[in-house]
């Protein structure tokens, strides 16, 4: 190979025009290199281009003021009505129902083991709690339909075999791990000097954790919260399986209710032709999903900026 | 203020201890329950399960009876959809961690990059689904292939890669770079002999919990319109009339275990429990397992290197 450059540089020795090759194809690699770091970026792209052209032609044939005040969600039959507020209000009230499951466990988890359990105990615990939360959530579904359900029954005989509550304690309980592991990381960067001004002034362990670390973590403990929302906002499966699919504006989580995911899924599991109406409202609801999870994060940054301590 | 007496002290004291020790209890108890679900999970499972536990699960196709049918579509359909997924992610995610890590300068381009890798990983899976049907399925014509569904997968799980490479090649110490580029390396040989091999076992735990997350994942493989009832296989390269060729298999209809499993859980028939628990049962192992394997590996490596 050499050679052959040399007769084409004969002003050049061969070592200057490996030297060249040499540069050409780091060159060529770095392109390759960041070519492949591109991908994430044309994935967002893709995923806005798709919502936003589908979601036009959908709103298109319907306003959006219907969109958002109707109160009926029947896209597939003759007399057809798009209110999403139908599918919010059953994913607000799941994605509630999770929180407050999965808020406090998740926190005192982290407390727990950031500031009380000695190193054994946390190397038990940190990989039981990744289990935990690499279980599929189909998995999740199936244990929310057939365990939780029949459970929860027991104490609520009213509760019908479909409903929100026992989707969203199961879907708390995945959320858990996400909430206890990211919480713990920022507990334990807060720097020990403030425990130790804390304990030297005579508190006590509960106190320190309380009144000191909780405050000087507090931005890392709130973007925890914000990924435990997105989670509970974009949860599918165990909606699908357990909550029941049909469509009711709702706020009570003992009833049956379908989410904005789980309308996703009904859909795709029919077969709608392309470009029809009905396909374009996926498109719809996901952009309303995407748009949920874009307003507690933009939230979360906010808060995050309002409580941030430094050192 | 009064000064406080040496009982009303040991009083406070005692009640502060108190305190410390309902909290411990509070924690021990919430992180039992966390156990308890797993336990509990596996238990009702595998009880349930049992009478399914044979060859002919493994071998039988999906049926309407319940005792008959079995899991062989779903869990091959699972295997190719996984080696197209990490086909396309493990090079693309560790070329993308690479170039973050050992490439990117710091400019306006490079943070978009890395924001956009942060948010994507907080996007909900069915979005990817919807992505894959607008532009994979529609646009580029792969249909509802294990193609679709492999690189929709993919997609879903390069952030996690890419961000294992970026940790793993960050704890390298900047001495490896510079005696490697001191005896003449250019930065790609640098790469290529040094920081990929020695950030390896980071970046196999990143994959493998990449595709553990992905064997599980439902929703996106749903959305792109994945069938329920598959009952053949895709075909094998040059087998059948006429032979297939050597890639026919990515381009056919499939199904995966958990669709399989949704399948099962969501059919009015009891009988089906059975098999959702059995099949439920083999995910969750193939899952735990995969996951497992990542926490032994990332504990090894933190024992066994000092730079």
């Amino acid at each position: 190979m050499s050679a052959n450059n040399a007769s084409d540089l004969p002003t050049v020795s061969d070592r200057l025009a490996k030297n060249a090759m040499r540069n050409v194809s780091e060159r060529l690699i770095e392109a390759l290199l960041f070519g492949a770091a591109a991908v994430s970026v044309l994935t967002t792209i893709g995923i806005m281009y798709v919502l936003i052209s589908e979601s036009i032609h959908f709103f298109a044939n319907v306003s959006i003021v219907d969109f958002l005040t109707d109160t009926q969600w029947t896209p597939l039959f003759d007399d057809a009505h798009f209110g999403i507020m139908v599918l919010v209000s059953g994913t607000l009230v799941s994605s509630a129902v999770a929180l407050l499951l999965a808020v406090p466990m998740g926190t005192i988890i982290a407390i727990y083991l950031s500031e009380f359990a000695n190193g054994k105990v946390r190397e038990v615990a940190k990989p039981i709690l990744e289990l935990l939360g690499g279980i599929p959530t189909i998995v999740f579904g199936y244990f929310a339909l057939l365990m939780v359900t029949p459970l929860l029954q027991k104490i609520f005989p009213e509760l019908p075999g479909f409903s929100l509550l026992s989707a969203g304690l199961v879907m708390g309980i995945m959320i858990v791990p996400y909430i206890a592991s990211l919480s713990e990381d920022a507990m334990r960067s807060v720097p020990m000097s403030l425990r130790e001004g804390a304990y030297a002034m005579g508190s006590t362990k509960l106190y320190t954790a309380i009144h000191v670390v909780v405050p000087a973590a507090f931005s890392g403990l709130a973007a925890s919260y914000i990924l435990a929302i997105s989670r509970a906002v974009g949860e599918t499966m165990i909606l699908a399986v357990a909550a029941g699919m049909q469509p009711n504006l709702t706020w009570n989580p003992m009833e049956p209710a379908a989410t904005i995911t789980s309308y996703i899924v009904q859909v795709a599991l029919g077969d709608l032709p392309h470009g029809s109406i009905g396909y374009q409202t996926i498109f719809a609801a996901g952009l309303t999903l995407i748009l949920i999870t874009l307003i507690f994060n933009i939230l979360g940054q906010w808060l995050r900026r309002k409580f941030r301590e430094n050192y | 203020m009064q000064p406080l007496t040496t009982d009303e002290i040991r009083a406070l004291i005692a009640k502060g201890k108190l305190k410390d020790a309902i909290f411990k209890g509070l924690g021990i108890f919430c992180l039992a329950a966390a156990l308890l679900v797993i336990v509990l999970l596996v238990t009702d499972m595998v009880s349930k399960g049992s009478e399914r536990f044979t060859v002919d699960f493994f071998l039988n196709f999906a049926s309407r009876h319940a005792n008959k049918a079995g899991i062989l579509s779903a869990w091959v359909g699972s295997l190719l959809v996984m080696l197209v997924t990490g086909l396309a992610a493990v090079p693309l995610g560790v070329a993308a961690g690479v170039y973050l890590e050992e490439y990117a300068k710091r400019n306006w381009i490079t943070e978009i990059i890395e924001i956009n890798i942060t948010n994507l990983a907080a996007v909900p899976s069915i979005v990817y689904g919807l992505l894959a049907l607008g532009i994979f399925v529609y646009q580029f014509g792969f249909g509802q292939s294990i193609l679709s569904a492999g690189l929709t997968l993919a997609l879903l799980i390069l952030p996690i890669i890419i961000v294992s490479t970026r940790e793993a090649i960050r704890a390298i110490p900047a001495m490896i770079r510079e005696g490697s580029m001191a005896v003449g390396a250019t930065r790609w040989q640098t790469c290529r002999y040094h920081i990929i091999p020695y950030a390896m076992p980071g970046i196999l735990t990143g994959v493998i919990i990449g595709l553990a997350r992905a064997i599980g994942e439902t929703a996106p493989i749903i959305t792109i319109g994945a069938l329920t009832f598959i009952a053949f296989l895709p075909p094998a390269p040059f087998t059948g009339e006429p032979a297939a060729g050597l890639f026919d298999w990515v381009m056919a209809p499939f199904t995966v275990m958990p669709i399989q499993i949704f399948n099962w859980t969501s059919r009015p028939d009891p009988a089906f429990e059975v098999n959702a628990a059995a099949a439920g049962f083999v995910l969750m192992a193939m899952v735990l397992t995969m996951n497992g394997v990542a926490i032994w590996l990332r504990y090894k490596m933190r024992k066994n290197i000092k730079w």
